[in-house]
């Protein structure tokens, strides 16, 4: 029975937040590595491009609400979705018509396109907290629970709970559809396999027709989708703040890099790898153990490595240890 | 009009805008001295951290986004050199703190020597983590105890170690030495790799490091701040209290209050000047001598250098230890100015990202770039609010007074400094990516 709570207490507080905050990252860093291996720049933009696509998708939900729609017991958020993820590849195809490609036509060194994302990052930034306001949005709505602790406590008999928050489930079900949807695209369309020739070898994709333009404007309404999309998963999930969402970025970058830049299966193992380290190192683990260890081995302390506070020591720390055992990632990512 | 001139008119423009801030309070300038002289000092302070910059990205073209990491460490340093020593504090956990960090050293340093001596297999995988496992537990057992002894000596007011109640202007150095040392770690792991992977690195580190200062009460208070850090300044209640002041300004035409704040704000002025005017000797000196046209040549092309038989990882390594020190210098002198240290404060978009936009509009790879920038880009940055705000009252004025639309433009007129200095940057990226004094 107490081996039961352990389990219980360590997928309630450790697994389930981790898988939820995981496909978030791996979502996120799919789009960085995208733009990596396509466009060949570190895009410091991307947190800011979450944050507004998520923004816009918070705004149509507002308008849904007024008018009185709802989604049943899902939130409305999920409806206002699309209109975000539009509003969102219309900005990052004016950000790359007015910005990138100029940089691209000279051929410019990739450092200098890491500076430019940098100055889109301040406009992104500022246009979101001018729109919306630096403060915290909360917009989730309908059904909070799938399964509600003390339902789960009274069905099963045991002392401890298990909640799965609604947010989680439509997290994980749809970074399942939206990972398989993308490697689909990758592999079997035209386009898709187009974009892989293109992130391979860059002369030989043109040699072979492949219109550069085309497929960079495909990888931008790819990341655009990804980022708005994983945005509002983190939003529904915890709130939406413009500063969080770009301090994302570091989490963001470690997930891509662990995996290796440029290979997507790296950044969504990346994302899992980093999210279970940051929870499990910052979790009190007092709980769980009370039910392992014999009654007088009661642990005294709360067990914990790490504070919550340095949950970006961790992906730090992981990003550190990737770096130099082994920079081009798990996956044999691009970059050396 | 040769090129002297033409940026002597330059710094000539800023420090007309500057005067003008004091001078009159037509638009957006404020008139106030006061303010005026806060811009000063806070220009001062960035041209330094720009030169640090500068240094590292361009004679070197190191990619460091972590400044904001390097100024709080000299903000630390402040505390910990300047502050009286709490009473008691050392004797409670002093010894064990010490004890914890050198155990900690050593942990890493034997995991180091297990990594280089053995030979790559399981057994080595396994007394690394044995090492590191072990090393963690003594570390928090060593840990724990003393910083909570520290943290209970009246935590109202200290909680933690104090400092050494040296002068505040030793400070300065000691904060360089901080960040040179942070530098260090950063640089022997990140260098060597492609540049993405040392921005992406610092980026980190600088987060680090503000989570560090908001969390190690024993260390710097956390976000409770330490206040009423020592000045190496009168204070101006002092000169208010002295009668031999009150006549000399009032022979000036001032009272009292205001001659003592003018006053303090000069003599900030003054020390800062002396540090920057060094500073920037000291930078052009490296650039024109042979160790400069070597890091320029390094950075032009690493290969050919390398072939010259150049180090070029030491040579990186060493020029950003260096950067990062005067980021630390300028870091220390920024809390000494403020009379606080307040790690809560720290954002990166104000403290590394907008430094940032100074080199590049100044002119990277040009040192009286560097500080044009600091100066200019800091003016706008304290002056794109009012500007933001004079010119959404002038679009919204065919609005009516209490509309929405209105209300929420003219509340949010204060983010548009943000949007600007993106503007800013990504338009001299585009038509003047030399800045506006370009490396000769």
């Amino acid at each position: 029975m107490d081996v039961l709570n352990a389990i219980v207490a360590l997928t309630n507080f450790v697994m389930i937040p981790a898988v939820a905050y995981g496909s978030q990252l791996a979502l996120g860093a799919l789009g960085v590595t995208l733009i990596y291996s396509i466009l060949r720049f570190s895009n410091f933009a991307h947190g800011d491009t979450m944050a507004f696509g998520t923004m816009m998708t918070i705004l149509f939900t507002w308008l849904f609400q007024s008018w009185g729609v709802s989604f049943g017991p899902l939130p409305t958020a999920l409806l206002a979705l699309p209109f975000g993820i539009l509003a969102a590849m219309a900005l990052v195809l004016v950000t790359d018509r007015t910005v990138y490609r100029f940089y691209r036509d000279q051929k410019a060194k990739p450092v200098v396109f890491v500076m430019v994302s940098l100055g889109v990052m301040f406009m992104m930034n500022g246009l979101v907290r001018f729109i919306i306001g630096p403060g915290d949005q909360r917009f989730a709505d309908g059904e909070r629970f799938i399964i509600k602790a003390r339902a789960f406590k009274e069905m099963t008999g045991l002392r401890e709970g298990l909640a799965i928050k609604t947010t989680q489930g439509i997290t994980v079900v749809t970074a399942i559809v939206v990972v398989a949807l993308l490697f689909w695209f990758l592999n079997r369309t035209r386009t898709g396999k187009s974009m892989r020739a293109y992130s391979d070898n860059e002369d030989l994709a043109l040699l072979s027709g492949i219109n550069p333009e085309r497929v960079v404007m495909y990888t931008w309404l790819i990341v655009a989708t990804l980022a708005t999309i994983a945005g509002v998963l983190y939003g529904l999930d915890k709130s939406f703040k413009p500063f969080t969402y770009f301090q994302l970025l570091l989490p963001i970058f470690a997930s891509a890099i662990v995996g290796g830049l440029g290979s997507p299966q790296g950044a969504i193992a990346g994302g899992f790898i980093i999210a279970f380290s940051e929870v499990t190192i910052t979790y009190a683990w007092k709980k769980v153990l009370r039910y392992l260890m014999p009654d007088n081995l009661d642990p005294d302390g709360l067990v914990q490595l790490m504070s919550t506070d340095y949950k970006f020591a961790v992906s730090f720390a992981i990003l550190i240890i990737v770096l130099l055992f082994k920079p081009t990632g798990l996956f044999k990512g691009k970059s050396v | 009009m040769t090129d002297t001139m033409k940026h002597s008119l330059m710094f000539a423009a800023i420090a007309l805008l500057i005067l003008l801030e004091g001078l009159t309070d037509w638009s957006f300038f404020s008139g106030s001295w006061n303010s005026s002289l806060v811009i000063l000092n806070m220009g001062l302070i960035s041209a330094i951290m720009a030169l640090g910059v500068n240094l590292q990205w361009g004679f070197a073209g190191l990619f460091n986004v972590g400044i904001m990491g390097f100024t709080a460490l000299g903000g630390l340093a402040v505390v910990l050199t300047a502050t009286p020593p709490t009473p008691g504090a050392w004797s409670a956990g002093g010894p064990g703190v010490l004890m914890a960090m050198v155990m900690g050293a050593l942990t890493v340093i034997s995991a180091v020597a297990v990594t280089r001596v053995l030979p790559k297999g399981r057994l080595r995988n396994f007394l690394v983590l044995a090492i590191l496992v072990v090393g963690f537990l003594i570390y928090r057992a060593l840990f724990d105890p003393s910083i909570e002894a520290i943290e209970e000596i009246s935590p109202a007011i200290s909680g933690n170690l104090g400092g050494l109640g040296w002068p505040v202007i030793l400070s300065w150095p000691v904060g360089g030495l901080l960040a040179a040392g942070a530098a260090w770690l950063i640089g022997k792991t990140a260098l060597g790799l492609r540049s993405d992977y040392l921005a992406i690195a610092t980026l980190g580190i600088a987060e680090i490091i503000i989570a560090i200062l908001k969390n190690e009460d024993w260390l710097s208070r956390g976000v409770k701040n330490v206040v009423g850090l020592p000045r190496p300044v009168p204070y101006e209640v002092d000169l208010q209290n002295d009668p031999a002041y009150v006549e000399w300004f009032a022979s000036l035409g001032m009272d009292p209050v205001l001659g003592s704040t003018l006053y303090v704000k000069l003599g900030y002025a003054v020390l800062f000047s002396i540090v920057l005017i060094a500073l920037l000797w000291m930078a052009q000196m490296a650039l024109k001598s042979p160790w400069g046209r070597m890091m320029r040549a390094i950075r032009d092309n690493e290969v050919a250098a390398r072939a010259m038989g150049k180090n070029v990882t030491k040579r990186h390594l060493q020029i950003f230890v260096l950067g990062s020190a005067i980021c630390g210098i300028a870091g220390a002198m920024m809390t000494t100015l403020d009379g606080q240290l307040t790690p809560g404060t720290y954002n990166p978009l104000r403290f590394t990202f907008l430094i940032w936009v100074m080199v590049i509009v100044g002119g990277s790879g040009n040192n009286f770039g560097s500080v044009l920038g600091g100066f200019l880009i800091w003016f706008l940055w304290i002056k794109v609010e009012p500007m933001s705000l004079e010119l959404i009252t002038l679009l919204t004025s065919g609005l009516e007074e209490g509309s929405f639309l209105r209300g929420h433009l003219m509340e949010n007129a204060a983010h548009m400094r943000l949007f600007t200095m993106g503007l800013i940057l990504l338009l001299v990226l585009r038509f003047s990516p030399r800045g506006l004094i370009p490396e000769k």
